[in-house]
C-alpha cells in the first residue's frame, strides 16, 4: 500500500516536473526588442532584438566594442536599458525570480580572493537561498565537475588565471539554473581547461539548460553552439542556426587563365560575395550543387579552369566577412 | 538571510585581511602607552600635590579631576581613532567593489541590491561597536585600576563615540555608491575637516562671546554633525569641577542641544537611504 502510494506520488511529481519542462521550453529563454543603452553621448547598444530558445546553446558573436558586454549586463540586470523591452526567463531581469534561475560568469571574473574555493561557493551557494544540506553535496561535486577538488581549502589568491575562470564556471552552476551566461569563459584557459569548458556546456545542454556564450574563440563557438547572432554597432545584423550558416556557406577557390568581368558577373549569379585577385576567384555559394555550375560557366566562357576547390568554411572565416560586409539592420 | 551572509562576509573580509588583528595589536599599544604615560604623570603629580591637596580628602578629589583629564584626552584620541578607523574601513567597501567588479557576482544573485548596502553596513557598524567598546572602554578601566576614578555616564558617552563613527561610516556608505575610492576617502575627510573646524570656531567663539562664530560652528555641524557627538561624549563623561573649570580642549563653552542626537540619528538615515537609492538605481 505503502509502496504503491510512494510510486504513484513519484509518477505525479515526474509528470509535474515534465509539464514544467514544456512550459519553460516553449516560452524563449530571452527576447529583447529594440534594447538600447547609452552612456552619456556614447551609444553603447543601439537597437537590439534578439530571441533566445530555451534549451539551445546561444552564441553572441561581434568585434571589440560592439555592445556585447553591455547587453549580457543588460540581461543580467547589471545595467538598466535607456530603452527597449527585454525579457529574461519571462521576467524582468532585475528581478530576483529571474535570477534564482540564472548563473553568470562575468568577463572580468574577479571573485573575493581572500576566500578560499570552498569557502566561495559555499557564501555564493547561500545567496542563491539553498540550504546548507544542499551546498554540502553541490560544493565538492562543482569543485569536481570543474577539476578543482584539490584546490577546495586554497585561497582563490593563490589560484592562476585559468583556476578562477573555472571556479567562476562552478559558481554560475550553483542553483541548477535554467539559463547561464557565459562571457568569455575560455579566455584565460589552456586547450585542457578549454575542453573542460566544453564539456560542461555539453553537459549543462543535456540537462536542457540554456547557455548564452560571448566568446571570441570562434573555434570553441562553432563546436559548441546551436545557433549564433552576430552583432555589430550595437545591432544584431544576421542570426542563424551553426549548422545552417556552415553548410549553406561553401567557400570556392578558382583558378583561371583570365578572370574577365562576365565571369564575374556570372558568378555573381551563382553565390555571393565573388572576389578576384588576378588570376584567382574566391566566391561564397549556398549549396555544393553550385559546384558543377561554376565549371559549366568557366567552359561557356572558353576560359581555363586550371583549379576548383570547394572547402568547408571556419566560422572565422564567416564571422570575418558578414562583420566585414553586411549591411548593418539586414536581418536574416 | 542573504542581508546577514553579507554581513558575515564583511566580518570574515576584515579577518582575513589582518584587519582585526592590526586594531586589536595597535589598539593594546595605544592602551598600554596610556597606562604608562598616565601612570608616571600621576607620580610626578603626586610627589609634589598642591596645598589643597595635602588633605585625605583633597587629595582624592585632587586625584579624581587628574583621572578625569587623562580619561578625556584618552577618548579625545580614541573618538579621532574611531573617525579614521570609520572613514578608511568603509570608503572602498562598495567602491573598491565596484571597482574590482567582484560587485558584479553579488549583485547577479537573487538579492536585493539594498541587501548588499545595508549588509555591509551593518558588519561595519558592529565592527564600530566593538572598537569603541574595546579602546573606550579600555581606557576607562586603566584609569579605574590605577586611581579608582570611574567616569559618569560611560554607556551614554561611549554610545555617542559609536553615533559619531556611524555617521561617517553612512556618509562614506552613501559616497561609495557613485565615487571611487579615493574620492570618497577625501569626501568623508573634508566632511570631517569642516565639522572639526567648525567645533573649534563655535568653542572660541562662545568664549570670546562672538555669536557670528557660535552660528557658523552650528551650521558646520549640521552640514557634518560627527564632531558634535564628541563635544557630548567627552561633556556627559567628564567630572562636574572640570565642565566648571573650563579647561581647555576638553570643556564645553557652548553646548549642543540634546536635539542634535536625534538629528545626528536622522542625518546617518538619511545618508544610508540615499545609499541605497543610488546603489539599486546604477549601472554596475
Amino acid at each position: 500500500m505503502c509502496l504503491e502510494w510512494l510510486q504513484e506520488n513519484r509518477h505525479l511529481k515526474i509528470n509535474a516536473h515534465r509539464k514544467l519542462s514544456r512550459k519553460i521550453m516553449t516560452q524563449p529563454a530571452i527576447s529583447t526588442a529594440n534594447l538600447r543603452k547609452e552612456y552619456g553621448q556614447t551609444v553603447a547598444v543601439q537597437d537590439l532584438t534578439l530571441t533566445v530558445p530555451a534549451g539551445e546553446v546561444f552564441g553572441f558573436l561581434g568585434p571589440n566594442g560592439a555592445g556585447k558586454s553591455t547587453t549580457i549586463k543588460m540581461l543580467m540586470g547589471l545595467v538598466t536599458p535607456t530603452a527597449g523591452q527585454v525579457s529574461v526567463l519571462g521576467q524582468s531581469p532585475g528581478r530576483p525570480a529571474a535570477r534564482a534561475k540564472t548563473g553568470f560568469l562575468p568577463e572580468h571574473f574577479r571573485f573575493h580572493e581572500w576566500l578560499k574555493a570552498k569557502e566561495f561557493l559555499t557564501v555564493h551557494g547561500k545567496l542563491y537561498g539553498l540550504a546548507a544540506e544542499t551546498l554540502k553535496t553541490q560544493v565538492p561535486r562543482l569543485l569536481e565537475m570543474v577539476s578543482l577538488q584539490d584546490s577546495a581549502d586554497t585561497r582563490l589568491s593563490n589560484f592562476s588565471k585559468g583556476m578562477l575562470q573555472r571556479i567562476g564556471l562552478a559558481q554560475a552552476m550553483l542553483n541548477n539554473p535554467a539559463l547561464v551566461f557565459l562571457d568569455e569563459p575560455t579566455s584565460g584557459l589552456d586547450p585542457l581547461g578549454r575542453r573542460l569548458v566544453r564539456d560542461v556546456i555539453h553537459r549543462l545542454k543535456e540537462e536542457g539548460t540554456t547557455i548564452f556564450l560571448n566568446s571570441h574563440l570562434l573555434s570553441e563557438v562553432e563546436k559548441t553552439c546551436d545557433r549564433v547572432a552576430f552583432i555589430k554597432k550595437g545591432r544584431v545584423i544576421r542570426t542563424d542556426r551553426m549548422s545552417d550558416l556552415l553548410n549553406r556557406a561553401t567557400e570556392v577557390h578558382l583558378r583561371v587563365d583570365a578572370a574577365p568581368p562576365a565571369l564575374a558577373e556570372g558568378l555573381q549569379k551563382l553565390g555571393r560575395q565573388v572576389q578576384v585577385n588576378g588570376n584567382r576567384v574566391s566566391l561564397l555559394v549556398d549549396s555544393p550543387e553550385i559546384v558543377p555550375e561554376i565549371a559549366r560557366l568557366t567552359m561557356q566562357l572558353g576560359l581555363k579552369l586550371y583549379e576548383l576547390q570547394p572547402g568547408q568554411t571556419s566560422l572565422e572565416e564567416i564571422f570575418v566577412r558578414i562583420i566585414e560586409t553586411e549591411a548593418e539592420g539586414d536581418l536574416v | 538571510m542573504s542581508l546577514l551572509t553579507i554581513t558575515s562576509l564583511t566580518f570574515r573580509e576584515a579577518w582575513r585581511k589582518k584587519l582585526f588583528w592590526v586594531a586589536l595589536g595597535l589598539g593594546l599599544a595605544f592602551l598600554a602607552l596610556f597606562a604608562v604615560g598616565f601612570h608616571y604623570v600621576l607620580v610626578d603629580i603626586l610627589a609634589h600635590p598642591p596645598g589643597e591637596a595635602r588633605t585625605g580628602p583633597g587629595m582624592k578629589i585632587f586625584i579624581s579631576q587628574i583621572s578625569g583629564i587623562f580619561l578625556i584626552l584618552g577618548l579625545f584620541a580614541v573618538n579621532f581613532l574611531v573617525v579614521m578607523m570609520s572613514a578608511l574601513t568603509s570608503a572602498g567597501a562598495i567602491a573598491g567593489e565596484i571597482s574590482s567588479h567582484t560587485i558584479q557576482t553579488l549583485v547577479t544573485k537573487p538579492i536585493p541590491r539594498w541587501h548588499i548596502v545595508l549588509g555591509k553596513w551593518l558588519g561595519q557598524s558592529v565592527m564600530l561597536v566593538i572598537y569603541v567598546i574595546f579602546m573606550a572602554g579600555g581606557l576607562t578601566l586603566v584609569v579605574y585600576f590605577r586611581t579608582g576614578y570611574f567616569p559618569p555616564n560611560p554607556a551614554a558617552g561611549m554610545s555617542l563615540l559609536v553615533l559619531e563613527g556611524l555617521i561617517v561610516l553612512s556618509i562614506a556608505t552613501f559616497g561609495g555608491t557613485f565615487l571611487p575610492t579615493m574620492a570618497n576617502g577625501v569626501l568623508v575627510f573634508m566632511l570631517y575637516g569642516i565639522a572639526f573646524a567648525g567645533s573649534w570656531v563655535e568653542q572660541i567663539g562662545a568664549a570670546l562671546k562672538s555669536e557670528t562664530a557660535v552660528q557658523v560652528g552650528i551650521i558646520a555641524s549640521l552640514i557634518m554633525p560627527s564632531e558634535t557627538m564628541w563635544r557630548m561624549a567627552s561633556d556627559l563623561m567628564q567630572p562636574k569641577l572640570i565642565q566648571e573649570a573650563a579647561f581647555p580642549l576638553i570643556s564645553l563653552y557652548s553646548k549642543p542641544s540634546q536635539a542634535m542626537i536625534v538629528y545626528a540619528v536622522g542625518y546617518l538615515l538619511v545618508f544610508l537611504m540615499a545609499a541605497v537609492y543610488v546603489f539599486e538605481r546604477r549601472d554596475l
